[in-house]
């Protein structure tokens, strides 16, 4: 009885935490599948491709470089250069997955996205979180991911996704999750340093190589002004 | 429920080099003792990719990006941020952020 218990209780706090992740998916996942639709993927094609990738902004790029007519190796090698920016969030959560066998952290990992990543390394922070719950927090957002996808494939011309501000649920949510990152000045400077590179490299580099480097370039910031401010201090 | 067989294969590899950066570090990073400086500098990569993930989405457009301050993501996002500063409530912050979102959109249509 107790491990049923527990199992409720980890799909119940799992499923909480993900539900703004699993609302922002609807209508990228149905513009997703309406785009994949109109260059001809079949729903089917469209739910595999979300099921073995699970990356939108990848997803929505290699189809429209099928439509282009690409090869199989610029198509792979593209996906691997826009979802490379996972890395840097695996690193982070590393941190909190000690304690997990293999097999875990390989079903954890599969389910890594920028929005599972925000809302998981919060609650790992803030101390009451396990593996399980963000097991449930991936997967939850997974297949609402697929879900919406193969909606938008099977008849997304006739779904409104654009209603009651849905387009604005993972900005908002990214906005709070941010906002429980500042935990003191170092934090601050670290993510005005961040955001503010980032639009400038935005703007003149290609793709979105600007996440990786203005994450890397702001922490290494960071680190460097946390010690200037403990030498200062001694 | 026909997948031609490039299609599988170009899908196949799209997952595999998708699943690579995500699982070698949870993999090869969790449970190691790390230099003190990596952590540290790992403690504050949430803040910078969150910041780096959000900022050129309300106030850059377009494929090349070109920079636009006064997009409605940017307006949103001020009250927005408020309320989850003065909040600290995840939910309410998003159900915030759609109703302003929305109702600012039917507005200015």
């Amino acid at each position: 009885m107790k491990d049923k218990n527990q199992i409720s209780d980890s799909l119940f706090e799992g499923l909480s935490a993900s539900w703004p992740v699993c609302l922002g998916y609807i209508p990228i996942g149905i513009a997703f599948g309406v785009l994949a639709q109109k260059a001809g993927f079949t729903p089917f094609e469209t739910g595999f491709m979300s099921l073995l990738v699970f990356a939108g902004s990848s997803q929505f790029i290699a189809v429209s470089m099928f439509s282009a007519g690409a090869g199989a190796v610029s198509i792979i090698a593209t996906t691997f250069v826009v979802n490379l920016r996972h890395l840097l969030m695996s690193s982070s959560l590393s941190l909190f997955l000690s304690r997990s066998g293999r097999k875990k952290l390989f079903a954890f990992a599969y389910g890594i996205t920028d929005e599972s990543f925000a809302v998981n390394l919060s609650k790992f922070k803030s101390g009451d979180w396990d593996v399980n719950r963000a097991l449930i927090v991936n997967f939850s957002a997974n297949i609402m991911w697929i879900l919406s996808t193969v909606a938008g494939g099977y008849g997304g011309q006739f779904i409104r996704p654009h209603s009651f501000g849905m387009d604005y649920a993972l900005t908002a949510m990214f906005i709070c999750l941010l906002v429980f990152q500042l935990k003191g000045p170092v934090y601050v400077f670290t993510a005005l340093v961040a955001g503010i590179s980032a639009v400038l490299f935005s703007l003149c580099l290609p793709g979105n190589s600007y996440i990786i480097i203005g994450s890397v370039i702001a922490a290494g910031t960071g680190v460097f002004v946390k010690k200037y401010r403990q030498i200062r201090m001694l | 429920m026909m997948i031609e067989r490039e299609y599988f294969y170009i899908v196949l590899g799209m997952g595999l080099v998708t699943f690579l950066p995500r699982l070698l570090p949870v993999y090869f990073l969790s449970g190691r003792t790390l230099p003190g400086w990596f952590i540290e500098w790992l403690d504050l990569i949430p803040a910078a990719v969150l910041s780096a993930l959000l900022l050129p989405e309300l106030v850059t457009t377009g494929t090349p990006r070109l920079f636009i301050p006064y997009k409605l993501d940017m307006i949103v996002a001020i009250p927005t941020l408020l309320f989850a500063l003065k909040t600290k409530s995840l939910g309410g912050t998003v159900v915030t952020g759609m109703g302003l979102y929305w109702l600012l959109d039917i507005i200015f249509i």
